[in-house]
């Protein structure tokens, strides 16, 4: 298993230096933008500009970027935005609002989701789990950006329960803060409930239908009994790496909700560099969501491997 | 022992031959053998909830197409006057249903908003008032006393609130409109009010009565509005040979010279008749440009569609054709293509789609659309890839394609002409679920701004969300409207997905309970 695991890491640190490089060099070819000369942070673009040797091959600039990582984890400075300050001061300070605001949605989906998806299965077949499979298929079909618009007409709007967008400021722990997360948080939810669910009824009425299951209400165990120690721990095989990676999921947040309750997260500040080509966050950003992606997948894999031996992929043994 | 008797009691007269002279044959199947799209079907009936959705489904692509050809509307016709107006059709607003009739809440009114409102009534004929919804007393502080206060809550008609508007014409069009009322009877053009009558205000058209120097009415003791419209001839632009209002004894001037040309007050609503030779007639209202939403969502749809069919069609074949070479061959062939496919799945796609807006579009090399598609092509196919690839891994050990080899097929021959019908039906059918995500992913990034695509194909569903959302609390049907049809279609296209899926499944074969 420690070998799978190692297998598995090396690998997935390959592929996400070979998508940097390309992402970097892709990035490094655009034409630079033009600096102001009014600003007094200019002098500071420019030699920065010159250190990371803007004229030289790429592959050597590449190789002065990996160096200024590895060394005092130096991104470069904003040129745009930001003008003149440290890309990764910037982003820290973005991280915590769209971290606390995915996490808050997925402490509350995932009790729900599973929830509801347990009681479908129990119920299978029966028009409470018509109703459940039909709203959960909908439910996931439909992007969050309409939830959004609906959690912001009827709960900001209409009843005045929320901000209509995020506060602004650090404090993230105080109630005020709190509440005005809540419509971002919402929003979200939808989508991850009605994953959640479909995933555990899926994978539940699949399970309650096998033959230990049978011999385990042979041997005198009650319904529940079975249920929560034989047939729970056999779906939790499908369900828990999904939630693995969902949390990994939570630090990336969505470009979407975060511009619609204006949350000032990396989605925004991603969108922002994207508009601004302000190319040395959006070079931060991409490596960001990419090793988030990667490493979901990663956890998801891994998981599978821990929990169920049966599956390990791409182990020899 | 006891039946024995019993059989043995029977005489043997009672006795006959069955089928002495019938022969013995099967009889012919008559039922209709079922052949594997006809097995599909059936099994795709069965299925509730993807039948609905998939008559849904029919009704929005229909839509899609049709609308932009039955609205009277296209993308170029905006207004500047009428943008974010409600649904209006003139004939259903004329039942007094509560439908379609343009309305909008205003809050706050006071009893001199009420007779403003009655000033556009009374000149032009068009009450903009539907009704007053709420009637509130307050008691507010005014100059350290404390004075009462009555507001109202009314409806409007958004179409009507704009009464009369000032409107710079040149000469011959001037003449034109007023042809133009002489044939259709319609009055557009209103007498001139001068700024000298009603305290200098310029700003104001639809004031025509005696006021305030803020624009309230002046009542007479009779409680009625007192006309002052202009009857200064010295200062009258043109001639005026057309239409004129009930009370004007043929003093009044209706318009008046401003540096070549004419400045006149006109009915907007008249006006609009006149310019599109139609009343305003929105079935869903009108968007943040003064765009008919109805064609706007169809055409934004259409392009939606077509692009999913289109970038699909293209994913499929080269998914399909990488998959194939993947799983036929196997060994290092697979996992070099596997490296580089996973390679391309690790890039987030809102950084290739970025990238490529910032390469191609940026420096002019292809336009917004085709940086799009290729960003959709160059990661789009790696699902279809990996499902063509199990599909072959699934069949080429099986009999039919060793025996097809011993024949001497070429490898290109095994591979799409035995293996990959067998899993065409999965193939095709997943395109059915690849479809929704394409238009998912476009309309989140036109919605963001990340990908312009205005100048090519007019408006996309996301651009019409976007501006929907910036006028949520004043248009709330700017939002409503595109909102609602992209998440039906959303939800139809993966419900009627599924269903398709599964349908087309043969281990689904006599599970379904």
């Amino acid at each position: 298993m420690f070998k799978y695991t190692l297998q598995r890491i090396l690998y997935m640190m390959l592929v996400f230096f070979i998508i940097t490089m390309m992402c970097f060099i892709l990035v490094r070819m655009l034409p630079p933008l033009p600096l102001d000369p009014m600003r007094p942070e200019t002098t500071v673009v420019a030699a920065r500009r010159e250190a990371m040797g803007y004229n030289k091959p790429y592959l050597v600039q590449f190789g002065i970027f990996l160096k200024n990582i590895f060394t005092d984890f130096n991104w470069g400075v904003s040129e745009k935005l930001y003008y003149g300050q440290e890309v990764v001061k910037v982003f820290v300070t973005k991280m915590p609002p769209t971290m606390l605001v995915n996490l808050y949605s997925i402490l509350w989906t995932i009790p729900v989701g599973i929830g509801l998806g347990i009681f479908a299965a129990l119920k299978k077949n029966s028009l409470i789990d018509y109703g459940i499979s039909t709203l959960t298929m909908v439910t996931i079909s439909v992007p969050s950006f309409v939830y959004a618009f609906l959690v912001q007409y009827f709960f900001s709007y209409k009843l005045s329960w929320f901000p209509f967008l995020m506060n602004s400021g650090e404090e993230y722990f105080t109630w005020p803060m709190f509440v005005s997360m809540l419509p971002a948080v919402l929003s979200l939810s939808f989508g991850t409930i009605a994953g959640f669910t479909r995933t555990t009824r899926a994978e539940l009425t699949e399970v309650l239908t096998s033959d230990f299951m049978l011999l385990a209400r042979t041997k005198g165990l009650t319904k529940a009994q079975a249920t929560i120690r034989h047939a729970m721990k056999n779906c939790m095989v499908v369900v828990l790496p999904s939630i693995f990676g969902s949390f990994i999921g939570i630090l990336s947040g969505s470009m979407i909700i975060e511009r619609i309750f204006g949350v000032p997260g990396i989605g925004g500040l991603t969108l922002n560099a994207i508009n601004g080509r302000d190319y040395n966050i959006f070079m931060l950003t991409t490596c960001f969501y990419t090793a988030i992606g990667l490493a979901a997948s990663l956890v998801v894999d891994i998981s599978y491997g821990f929990i169920d031996p049966r599956i390990r992929m791409g182990s020899k043994k | 022992m006891k039946n024995m008797e019993f059989v043995e009691s029977i005489s043997q007269e009672q006795f006959q031959f069955v089928q002495k002279d019938a022969q013995l044959r099967d009889h012919k199947l008559e039922t209709k053998a079922r052949g594997y799209i006809g097995d599909a079907f059936v099994r795709f009936r069965k299925n509730k909830s993807s039948v609905i959705a998939a008559w849904v489904l029919l009704f929005l692509l229909v839509y899609a197409f049709l609308a932009p050809i039955v609205s009277p509307y296209t993308l170029d016709d905006t207004d500047g006057v009428y943008y974010n107006a409600p649904a209006f059709i003139p004939a259903i607003a004329k039942l007094n249903l509560g439908i379609m009739d343009g309305s909008r809440t205003l809050p706050s009114q006071t009893q001199d908003s009420l007779n403003a409102w009655r000033g556009i009534a009374e000149e032009t004929g068009y009450d903009p008032v539907l009704g007053i919804v709420d009637t509130r007393v307050e008691t507010i502080l005014y100059r350290g006393q404390e004075v009462e206060r009555t507001t109202y809550t009314i409806e409007t008609n958004r179409y009507y609130e704009p009464g009369v508007m000032y409107r710079t014409m040149s000469y011959e069009e001037f003449e034109k409109v007023q042809q133009w009322q002489n044939e259709t009877g319609i009055q557009v053009i209103y007498p001139y009010v001068d700024p000298e009558d009603i305290n200098g205000i310029s700003d104001m058209p639809n004031v025509w009565y005696k006021c305030d120097n803020k624009g309230t009415p002046k009542l007479d003791k009779d409680g009625n509005l007192v006309p002052v419209y202009s009857t200064r001839t010295h200062k009258a632009g043109a001639e005026y040979n057309s239409l004129r209002i009930e009370g004007d004894d043929g003093s009044y001037v209706y318009s008046t010279a401003v540096s070549g040309a004419v400045k006149v007050r006109v009915c907007y609503y008249n006006y609009y008749q006149y310019k599109n030779g139609m009343e305003p007639t929105y079935l869903f209202g009108t968007d943040i440009v003064g765009r008919d939403l109805f064609s706007a969502i169809g055409k934004g749809a259409r392009f939606s569609i077509l692009f999913a069919i289109c970038v699909s069609a293209i994913n499929l074949s080269l998914g399909a054709v990488y998959g194939a070479i993947q799983g036929y061959y196997g060994g290092v062939i697979d996992m070099a293509l596997d490296r580089v496919s996973d390679i391309l799945s690790g890039v987030p796609f809102t950084v290739v789609a970025t990238l490529f807006q910032f390469h191609l579009v940026l420096t002019g090399k292809a336009s917004a659309l085709e940086a799009f598609l290729f960003a959709f092509v160059l990661t789009g196919w790696i699902g279809m890839a990996a499902l063509t690839r199990k599909l072959f891994y699934r069949f080429k050990s099986q009999e039919f394609v060793m025996a097809a080899r011993t024949l001497g097929a070429s490898d290109a021959r095994l591979m799409f002409k035995h293996i990959f019908p067998n899993g065409l039906g999965t193939i095709i059918t997943s395109c059915a679920l690849v479809i929704p995500g394409v238009i998912g992913s476009e309309t989140s990034l036109t919605y963001l701004g990340i990908v312009d695509l205005n100048a090519m194909v007019g408006c996309t569903l996301g651009t019409l969300l976007s501006s929907g959302q910036a006028s949520m609390t004043t248009a709330p049907h700017a939002m409503l409207w595109p909102s609602v049809y992209f998440a039906l279609l959303m939800i139809c296209f993966n419900l009627f997905g599924n269903g398709l899926r599964d349908a087309f499944n043969p281990s689904m074969r006599g599970v379904e309970d």
